[in-house]
């Protein structure tokens, strides 16, 4: 009931803001389950919980094999977006599986996985369907000889202080990371043909995946640059997936804890952990980087109205509005890399499109000298953006019977050749008939 | 035939003659109405034993343009860019038409309409062809007349109004260009042979304009541009040229060259093309031959001699200089300037050789023997006959005939459907041979029966001097059966024909000779009415039987003798357009190209036009590829749903399995990975389980039997008769999303792109699916 409630009051706080937007659409997530291994994850990881209450998100904490556990109700789902903080989970409550989480994801929700030394298959699994392969030895670990952070107890080198993050604006925020990012966990690699997902957090070359206790027997299978820390995948219908192969990653004592790199001596009085992790947060929730375009529409140069068909050689100007969500309402998205196709089996016309700033693209071409049933295409995709893929079908025909010229010049000769035919052949007549 | 002769008592001669022809022309009208109700009303089988529908494949086309036309008007049909087919070509309907049989029928459905008569287009559509098979019977009866007289014209009408290779493409539905240009091919041949026998200038206008109709109707004109120039060359050089074959020619070449070119579909290639080429060089060979000839009557013969050597050393220099000039140009063009139709014609092995999506189709196929006699019956008997009678005597039209008759002999060797341009000729011969045979008897038995002889005058001058030939006769009738039985009788028609044309007088004595003895000339009656029995009896079965289905619904006779109907088809199709997006495309086969755009109103990439060879080869390529391959090539054409005609549960063997070798040869033939030996075991087309790999994995097999096992559990094919060769697997690209209620037509929808890539196949899974196949298959799959 309380939760009905809550839920009332947020759709009520928001209908100023609806009837203000030029659209209804609201891609950011506003309910969230979380699954714990158990609940003293909620404190020890406060700060991560807070700031995303902070931003207004709806919460609700429940352990992850909580027998009633269900993601969606009457064929509604409850949630908006599923973060798994229980790595050491067998095997879900409820009605929650492996193919009911893929399937949350597959509607286009939203997901974090966090792992550690403990990882289950099931969490594994999770993730290889996802795109992202977890080390297969049980209790490997993330180590690096260099690039590890400097703590009390000497030699333990499986706390790395990462700084090689992704550069992206969109994922990360504007404001630059400068501390290093404490990561101690698993590691992870991503298969090279994967284009949807990305490495956001990777590791240094010295790094490698074994087991901190035990001697290496044999090299080890994941080093090096292949190893990815922390990795997000976009799916082709724009769910977002975090994977990190650290739980801790988003405790309060890494996000407080000073940082040091071995190696370094700047010393940082905090970690980058808590901003990394909120400002990712931020773009996995689609408060950053959602784009939304539309209003794809074309008309003939000096007509108001769209045609049905265009003609050949026809000129013609191409509109298309692009907006970015920027956590509460649409703003015009400005970019100059914005292109549009004019595509038959091929794209016959690939033009930049311009823009006013205040959302429209817009670009004039001429239509090629090939009949057939073309498309308007706006393929966008955007490292951290969610991707854009428009087409609209439009045929262009070939000229009509009388939109031919009607007298060629360079045929007069053949006109005056014809008509000096008929004329003497008249006269022909006309002689041989009459005159004997 | 229609002689009316016995009714005839008493009066002067002349006041009988008169009265006579008029009776015969009464007769000879309500008979031909009779042969035309006959034409009309023997082609209604397949509307009363199935339904008022259109038929097969390419009617669907000319029905959907019909409407188009009806609905937008001619200036809008002319310049229709159809963006339905060939998605994303898409086509320009009114350049690559023949309008005629669209117009025709937009013209009667608006007429009809104009006097407040509400038929729908597609009524209009469906009897068109029934009508015009009535003209052609009328237009068969005109040449036929102009040849050999009226009774040889109403015979070759009556067995035109049904014989049956003209009802398999005239029965009322089968909406096709065939329909009316059969008519306008007989009715040009008219024209020409009347301008020929009169030498006006009329004639000859209007048989520029049948030759337009024609040209607009069918392909098939370039039949008429040739075989009239190869009469008028048989003409020349067999001494026969007249002024009247100048006027019958040179305005049909030059007025018909300039409306042909006014078709939008042929325009330049009425000059351009080799087809063609043969009638300009026999124009220019008519001018010459009429220029000497006029030469030869002005100058004295002398002198004309001294000219023809003058002209013929002069003429002969140039005549190579131009030659040459001609090959090289003709040869600089790979095909020799002709279309890949007409080479096959010229060179029957062509297509099988070059073009496999000729060649692919049925109707273009060689016929067999037994074709012909299913096809045209005892007229396969008669039409030697009836080429002997037009050599008694040989007139400049009966040549024609003739060379008519020969030529179409040979075409129809080479295809299928050539068999419509010999069924005309046939019934003429035939109509000439019977007519002329019962000429024979009938005067025969009239001379020899007392009670007429005595009446007529003629008949009494001759009765005597008959029996001095008769013996002979009788013994030659006796010896031989009913077919040699004409050969005689014609030989002494040669005479008879002169004295019906012009000169009575001198042949009166010749006459004589030809009257048969009264019995064998009954029997022979008796034996000719017979034959003409037997094959209206077998006309109307074919017409009832053969002909008659709309191939669009199908039927079989289950064991108690109910009729269970196949109307998958149909169910498919409306299911496609209930069920999905006006702009989604369906990819299939080509032969349901025209259907799917007519009746389910989807948007198609290949069909029954088969202008683009490259276009269809990746349809084909798509479906012989596996699955993943075959999803990238349909995605990349932007193809939603695919649908395969599968016979296999019911036994309908024209299905997709059938006709697969085809797309493989098609698709092999422009992308050469796909290779014709990968699909075959040792050279043997085969779907059980000794099927080659690629044949078991490629996406026209999936489709075709996805899930089939269950229906039976074995999957028993019974098309194939075998049991299928990998019963179990899924589809992984593709779902089903229907299949018709005998399994005969099946729909599958594309499956989006994945929404995630997976991570690395786990090493347990790797190494299980290789040990699975090293298990399962012998021989390496080339597609792993």
């Amino acid at each position: 009931m309380a939760k009905l409630a809550i839920f009332f009051a947020l759709t009520l706080s928001f209908l100023p803001f609806l009837s203000h937007s030029f659209s209804p659409d609201t891609p950011t997530d506003r309910r969230i389950l979380v699954l714990l291994d158990d609940f003293s994850l909620k404190s020890s990881h406060s700060i991560f919980f807070t700031s995303l209450k902070s931003r207004g998100f709806d919460l609700d904490f429940k352990l992850a094999d909580d027998p009633k556990l269900a993601l969606q109700r009457y064929g509604q789902y409850l949630y908006d977006g599923l973060v798994l903080f229980a790595p050491s989970v067998e095997r879900f409550g409820g009605a929650l599986d492996v193919a009911a989480v893929l399937d949350f994801v597959d509607s286009g929700h939203d997901l974090i996985v966090a792992a550690d030394t403990t990882a289950s298959d099931l969490i594994k699994s999770v993730a290889t369907e996802c795109g992202v392969d977890f080390d297969e030895e049980p209790s490997a670990m993330v180590i690096d000889h260099q690039n590890y952070a400097v703590s009390d107890v000497d030699g333990d080198h499986t706390l790395i202080a990462a700084d090689e993050l992704i550069n992206s604006d969109v994922i990360l925020g504007k404001t630059k990371i400068e501390a290093p990012v404490l990561f101690k966990g698993i590691a992870h690699s991503l298969n090279a043909a994967n284009t949807l997902a990305l490495k956001v957090l990777s590791a240094s070359p010295s790094t490698y995946s074994a087991h901190p206790t035990a001697k290496l027997s044999s090299p080890p299978s994941l080093t090096g640059s292949a190893i990815s820390l922390v990795s997000v995948v976009q799916a082709r219908n724009n769910a977002r997936i975090m994977i990190s192969g650290s739980l801790d990653l988003f405790s309060n004592r890494y996000m407080k804890s000073s940082v040091q790199k071995a190696g370094s001596h700047s010393k940082y009085e905090k970690s980058g952990n808590e901003q990394f992790v909120i400002e990712l947060s931020k773009w996995l929730f689609h408060e950053r980087g959602h784009l939304k375009a539309g209003n794809l529409r074309h008309v003939k140069v000096g007509e108001t109205n769209e045609p049905a068909m265009y003609r050949i050689k026809d000129d013609l100007e191409f509109y298309v509005d692009i907006y970015e969500w920027s956590g509460n309402s649409w703003e015009p998205y400005v970019a100059d890399d914005v292109q549009v196709q004019f595509y038959m089996m091929s794209p016959y016309v690939l033009k930049t499109l311009s823009t006013d700033k205040k959302g429209l693209y817009h670009t004039s071409f001429k239509v090629p000298d090939v009949y057939g049933v073309f498309q308007f295409k706006v393929e966008y995709q955007k490292l951290g953006y969610t991707s854009l893929s428009l087409s609209k079908q439009i045929p262009v025909r070939p000229f009509r019977h009388n939109e031919y010229e009607r007298f060629i010049t360079t045929a007069f000769p053949y006109y005056g050749a014809s008509f000096t035919t008929m004329a003497g052949f008249f006269i022909f007549s006309v002689v041989y008939l009459y005159n004997k | 035939m229609a002689s009316p002769e016995s009714t005839i008592n008493g009066p002067t001669k002349a006041d009988s003659k008169s009265l006579r022809n008029a009776f015969g022309g009464v007769i000879a009208f309500i008979i031909l109405v009779l042969i035309g109700v006959l034409a009309f009303s023997i082609r209604l089988f397949s509307v009363i034993k199935y339904e008022s529908v259109i038929h097969e494949f390419d009617p669907y086309f000319n029905y959907r343009v019909t409407q188009f036309l009806s609905k937008n008007g001619i200036y809008d049909f002319w310049n229709w860019f159809d963006d339905r087919t060939w998605y994303p070509l898409g086509r320009v309907i009114g350049g690559t038409v023949y309008p005629g049989l669209t117009l025709t029928a937009g013209t009667i459905w608006k007429v009809v309409n104009s006097l407040n008569i509400p038929l729908s287009v597609e009524t209009v559509c469906v009897f068109t062809a029934p009508i015009f098979s009535a003209f052609a019977s009328w237009a068969a009866y005109l040449l036929t007349k102009e040849v050999k007289g009226p009774g040889a014209g109403l015979t070759a009408a009556a067995l035109l109004a049904m014989v049956p290779s003209y009802i398999s493409r005239s029965v009322a539905g089968s909406y096709d260009n065939e329909a009316v240009a059969i008519f306008a091919l007989v009715f040009t041949f008219y024209l020409y042979i009347k301008t020929l026998n009169t030498g006006s200038l009329f004639y000859a206008t209007l048989n520029a304009l049948a030759y337009f109709y024609m040209v607009c109707s069918w392909g098939g004109y370039t039949f008429i541009i040739n075989l009239i120039p190869m009469h008028v060359l048989l003409c020349i050089v067999t001494g026969r040229y007249s002024s009247r074959l100048y006027i019958a020619y040179a305005p049909l070449v030059v007025l018909g060259t300039l409306l042909a070119a006014l078709v939008p579909v042929v325009g330049f290639n009425a000059v351009l093309t080799s087809e063609h080429f043969a009638s300009f060089l026999v124009f220019i060979i008519i001018h010459v031959v009429a220029l000497a000839y006029y030469i030869k009557g002005i100058l004295s013969p002398k002198m004309f001699k001294v000219a023809v050597t003058l002209v013929v050393s002069v003429g002969l220099a140039v005549c190579c200089a131009v030659i040459a000039i001609l090959i090289a140009v003709v040869a600089s063009s790979p095909t020799k300037g002709w279309s890949g139709r007409s080479l096959t014609l010229l060179d029957p092995t062509y297509a099988s050789k070059y073009i496999p999506i000729i060649a692919s189709v049925s109707e273009h196929q060689p016929p067999t023997w037994p074709s012909y006699f299913m096809d045209i019956n005892v007229l396969a008997f008669l039409v030697p006959a009836g080429i002997i009678a037009c050599f008694m005597p040989l007139s400049d039209s009966s040549s024609f005939v003739i060379l008519y008759i020969v030529t179409s002999v040979y075409f129809s060797g080479v295809m299928v459907r050539l068999m419509l341009v010999l069924a005309p000729a046939a019934c003429i011969l035939s109509g000439i041979a019977l007519s002329e045979a019962f000429n024979v008897l009938t005067r025969s038995i009239k001379f020899q029966l007392p009670g007429i002889a005595g009446n007529s005058t003629v008949a009494s001058e001759e009765s005597g001097s008959s029996s001095v030939v008769a013996p002979s006769d009788v013994s030659k009738t006796e010896k031989t059966e009913e077919v040699a039985k004409e050969k005689p009788v014609k030989k002494n028609r040669k005479k008879e024909k002169e004295n019906v044309e012009k000169k009575p007088t001198p042949s009166k004595t010749e006459r004589r000779l030809l009257v048969l003895p009264l019995e064998a000339s009954v029997i022979a009656v008796l034996l000719l009415v017979l034959l003409g029995a037997f094959y209206v009896v077998h006309c109307v079965w074919a017409a009832a039987e053969a002909y008659s289905a709309p191939s669009i619904v199908l039927t079989s006779q289950s064991n108690d003798g109910g009729l269970h109907v196949f109307d998958d088809f149909r169910e498919a199709y409306s299911w496609l357009s209930h069920n999905t997006d006006v702009d989604d495309k369906v990819a299939s086969w080509w032969d349901y190209g025209y259907q799917t755009t007519a009746m389910a109103n989807r948007t198609v990439l290949v069909d029954n036009n088969t202008w683009n060879n490259t276009h269809i080869a990746t349809v084909g390529t798509a479906m012989s590829s596996p699955e993943k391959q075959a999803w990238e090539i349909f995605h990349s054409l932007d193809v939603k749903y695919v649908l395969v005609v599968f016979g296999g549960l019911v036994g309908y063997p024209s299905d997709d399995i059938n006709k697969f070798l085809w797309m493989v040869r098609i698709g092999g033939g422009e992308f050469p990975h796909i290779k014709e030996p990968d699909y075959l075991r040792d050279g043997q087309y085969r779907i059980d389980a000794q099927a080659t790999p690629t044949m078991l994995n490629c996406l026209m097999y999936k489709l075709s039997y996805f899930r089939f096992v269950e229906t039976d559990g074995k999957g028993f094919d019974r098309v194939r008769r075998t049991e299928i060769g990998k019963k179990h697997f899924k589809l992984t690209h593709f779902e089903e999303v229907f299949t018709t209620h005998h399994w005969m037509v099946r729909i599958y929808k594309l499956k989006p792109p994945r929404n995630r890539i997976r991570g690395k196949t786990k090493k347990s899974k790797s190494s299980r699916s290789v040990s699975s196949k090293r298990d399962v298959k012998g021989k390496r799959n080339p597609w792993h």
